[in-house]
């Protein structure tokens, strides 16, 4: 080996230039990635500024307990929306997550192939129409025929459970399906071998086995349920009341919020977004419920 | 005789090329595992050098510390020197990511880009700052000539690379690599992937190519060890959980026909791995 | 009961979950398609409502949509990219990476109506963008960025081991490893979670009617207001004037839902088949 050779192909130095360039590109992509933490910091502080005096001015008692909504005359009392809420959401889950979970195990255990390629994209564009379009429909569609069956108006919580069950199948339905396609196919082979039927092997071993996974989807149902508002605000019937049967008008959060701030002044606006963060504290808590039950399953395995 | 006096005796240059690469005492770990011990090796210039030895007995891990690719695997440290032309490549301050233009690495799996052929090989060049359309057409011309790719898809440059043959994509990836000039080439099981016919051609395009640079396989087939090497060093990993080493190592001829070391011997004649 | 028997019903309950789907998705479909198609001619798409009934096209509000969904998909497109980068390519699993995961999780679920007033809250009012397709656009941003994170960082992670082995294996830094080898191999994917998110963008009512305002107005600069399709369809629908023109905003609203939801199938479809 020759000097000369050597000199050409001294191996080169780290140079600081490159050092710091690839350095200072990691920390603008790590700033970007904390723009969705901010995101949730900033809604926070400015949903929050605007909601609190609500629960210092009107008592945090009588705005989440008080059963009467009058502002004019100065009761924030936000129990009927919060219960408006729960009830649309409770009867959507009835109704849509067991459709949804069933949807999701005929895509992945018994659809013929040919069945799967329109029943999937299906899903998939149920997830991606406007929830106005859904509004819109339930209106003209659904609330007629609710209006017969009930002799009412068909405004009231039986038509928004309707139109909610089926904007909630797409979520439901991806997430569990997703959980059934990550149990290990063996699984299902030992179960068809011992003589069980499709039925049982969905009932006794499939479904226990994705139950995490189901009870994470039906969450983030519940999630898209309470938080969902122009399609509830279409069909509910907006009246500040408690629940008195399935064709009475109620209303919910969201819709309430969305009915009342083209007019809301002072207190009563303060009141509104008092009510966003009941919603996004709620909605935050099922993201949280779903992460802890994912961290207590790895645990488990 | 000691195996040390041994592995000296058949460290006696094959020709009158000097040391390219020289290892000196070193050890490997994945975090806690302790990988490699103790492998001492000289590999010279301008010829082909085989790693054989039965699977997981660490060649390809050592293979991956000559070009530094083991840095990217996180909890992953080396004791011992291993010099280039003299260098250190583990030294301080020396940029891994430059040692790797010099040092070029060939894959099992054919892993061509997925952009055109001619972008595939003009990729590095294009790293290292060539951006003149004349002076890529030449680079990218010349090193698929070498890789003998150039004549079967000079009329289909602007093909996705991954539309070609296993063993076309496997020379399109010598083409990559060539088109930055490297020193060293190494080429872990280069082709374990790919048909019969096309080893053949990479075959012979190693005997070409190690006229101009320094090569080093790992295969886990002997008669290709026999075939296209001059020199071969064998590993073994005695015991599970144990850490892997270097046999013996020697001209390929001698390895082969008359090894020193019993294990080597039983390897080879099929005994065991 | 007897197990075949069982057996039959419950796959027949299974069968009539799936086909509901599909029912009710042809349903919605047609009924929209029916009921609009005749108003799809170049005066309802092209010219402005007017009078009481807001007779006339929907001109206007087709703009005003296109217009805040480019340009929530121009400003939150580099930032989901990168912190999927990020998220990928350059994080160690620990507390910082959780936090960051939490909280787009929780962005994607905030309800639409929160993210309305936050924007009105923020951008509107304290930061003076007032009624404006800016601060429409940056509201739907935090709306969309969850959505292109989660699958650009699906789509890097897909990218194979060893076509970045060539990259590094070439000299290539890590930086130079991800632009020129990663992101370009997974761009079909990035583009689908893009269209995807466009797509949800567009069909949003309840983030854009504070923050955009209802005006009926072609926006020029970012600091206009204006009312998209879907508020002017809530608007009618609601007030029940002019249903025809409802039927046909929800029309135009479908299809284009239908085309980004299409094009995103067919370029995913296109990259299976190169690799």
């Amino acid at each position: 080996m020759t000097d000369e050779r050597r000199a050409t192909t001294t191996l080169k130095r780290l140079s600081a230039a490159t050092y710091l360039k690839e350095g200072a590109l990691k920390y603008l992509f790590l700033l970007c990635a904390f723009v969705a933490v901010m995101g949730v910091a900033l809604i926070f502080v400015f949903v929050g500024v605007r909601g609190w005096p609500v629960f210092t001015d009107v008592g945090a008692g009588d705005f989440l307990f008080g059963g009467l909504w009058h502002p004019g005359e100065g009761a924030f009392g936000i129990l009927p929306f919060i219960t408006g809420s729960l009830v649309v959401m409770a009867g959507a889950l009835v109704l849509g997550a067991p459709l949804a979970v069933g949807a999701a195990v005929f895509l992945s255990e018994i659809a013929p192939p040919r069945v799967r390629a329109v029943v999937r994209p299906a899903i998939e564009l149920l997830a991606g129409v406007p929830s106005v379009v859904y509004g819109f429909f339930g209106l003209m569609i659904l609330r007629p025929v609710v209006a017969d069956l009930t002799g009412g108006l068909g405004f009231g919580p039986l038509t928004a459970w309707l139109i909610l069950a089926i904007m909630i199948v797409p979520t439901i339905a991806t997430l569990t399906e997703d959980a059934l396609g990550s149990i290990h196919p063996g699984i299902r082979e030992a179960s068809y071998a011992m003589g069980a039927t499709t039925w049982q092997t969905i009932y006794k071993v499939l479904l226990p086995a994705a139950k995490i996974g189901i009870i994470d989807a039906i969450i983030l149902g519940m999630g898209r349920a309470i938080g969902e508002t122009m399609a509830v605000l279409m069909v509910v019937g907006n009246a500040a009341v408690f629940f008195q049967g399935v064709d009475m008008p109620i209303s919910t959060l969201t819709s309430q919020i969305v009915m009342d701030m083209p007019y809301a002044t002072d207190l009563h606006r303060t009141a509104l977004f008092g009510m966003a963060i009941i919603l996004f504290l709620f909605s935050m808590g099922l993201v949280g419920t779903v992460r802890l039950l994912s961290r207590f399953n790895e645990r488990v395995r | 005789m000691t195996d040390h006096a041994l592995a000296d005796h058949f460290r006696e240059p094959v020709d009158d090329h000097g040391v390219k690469i020289a290892v000196r005492d070193l050890d490997f770990y994945y975090g806690d595992f302790h990988a490699l011990t103790g492998i001492d090796i000289d590999i010279r210039e301008r010829g082909v050098t085989a790693f054989i030895g039965p699977s997981g007995c660490g060649k390809s891990t050592f293979l991956r510390c000559l070009n530094r690719m083991n840095d990217l695997i996180p909890g992953t440290r080396v004791d011992g020197t291993i010099t280039l032309d003299g260098e250190d490549i583990y030294g301080e301050g020396v940029d891994p990511v430059d040692l790797r233009r010099r040092v070029g690495m060939i894959f099992q799996q054919p892993n061509p880009f997925p952009m055109t052929i001619y972008d595939n090989v003009a990729f590095g060049p294009r790293l290292h700052g060539v951006k003149k359309k004349g002076e890529l057409d030449e680079i990218v011309q010349k090193s698929l000539e070498r890789a003998n790719l150039w004549k079967e898809v000079k009329d289909i440059m602007d093909r996705n690379g991954l539309s070609l043959s296993g063993g076309q994509q496997q020379r399109l990836c010598i083409a990559r690599v060539l088109a930055v000039e490297p020193d060293v080439m190494l080429m872990d099981e280069p082709c374990s992937a790919i048909d019969p016919t096309s080893v053949q051609k990479i075959e012979d395009l190693m005997a070409e190519l190690k006229d101009r640079i320094t090569i080093i396989i790992v295969t886990h087939n002997m008669q290709q060890a026999a075939r296209v090497s001059d020199e071969t060093a064998f590993f073994l990993q005695e015991r599970m959980g144990e850490a892997a080493e270097l046999v013996e190592f020697g001209r390929t001829a001698e390895i082969f026909t008359s090894p020193q070391d019993r294990r080597t011997e039983d390897y080879i004649t099929g005994r065991f791995g | 009961m007897d197990k075949r028997l069982s057996n039959a019903i419950a796959l027949g309950f299974l069968w009539v979950a799936g086909i509901t789907t599909v029912v009710v998705l042809a349903a919605v479909i047609i009924y929209v398609l029916v009921n609009g198609i005749g108003q799809m001619t170049p005066e309802f798409i092209f010219t402005r409502p007017h009078g009481v009934n807001a007779e006339g096209g929907i001109g206007p509000t087709i703009v005003s949509t296109v217009y805040v969904t480019a340009l929530a998909m121009l400003i939150v497109t580099p930032v989901a990219i990168l912190a999927a980068v990020y998220l990928a390519e350059y994080a160690v699993q620990g507390r910082l990476v959780r936090i960051i995961r939490f909280a787009a999780d929780t962005l994607a679920s905030v309800p639409s109506i929160v993210m309305g007033l936050f924007g009105l809250a923020l951008f509107v009012e304290a930061l003076g963008f007032d009624f404006s397709m800016l601060s429409a656009a940056l509201a739907l941003g935090f709306l969309m960025l969850p959505i292109v994170m989660r699958t650009t960082e699906e789509a890097i992670r897909a990218v194979p081991k060893y076509i970045r082995w060539g990259s590094y294996g070439l000299g290539a830094s890590k930086w130079q490893t991800v632009s020129r080898t990663v992101l370009p191999a997974a761009m079909p994917r990035i583009l689908t979670g893009i269209i995807l998110a466009t797509g949800r963008a567009v069909g949003e009512t309840a983030v854009v009617i504070y923050t955009m305002g209802q005006a009926i107005n072609v926006p020029i600069t970012p600091m206009d207001s204006g009312r998209p399709m879907t508020v002017h369809l809530y608007l009618l629908a609601m007030e029940g004037i002019n249903l025809p023109a409802a039927y046909g905003t929800a029309l135009l609203l479908m299809a284009m839902i239908l085309f980004f939801n299409l094009t995103a199938r067919w370029l995913l479809r296109r990259s299976r088949r190169i690799r």
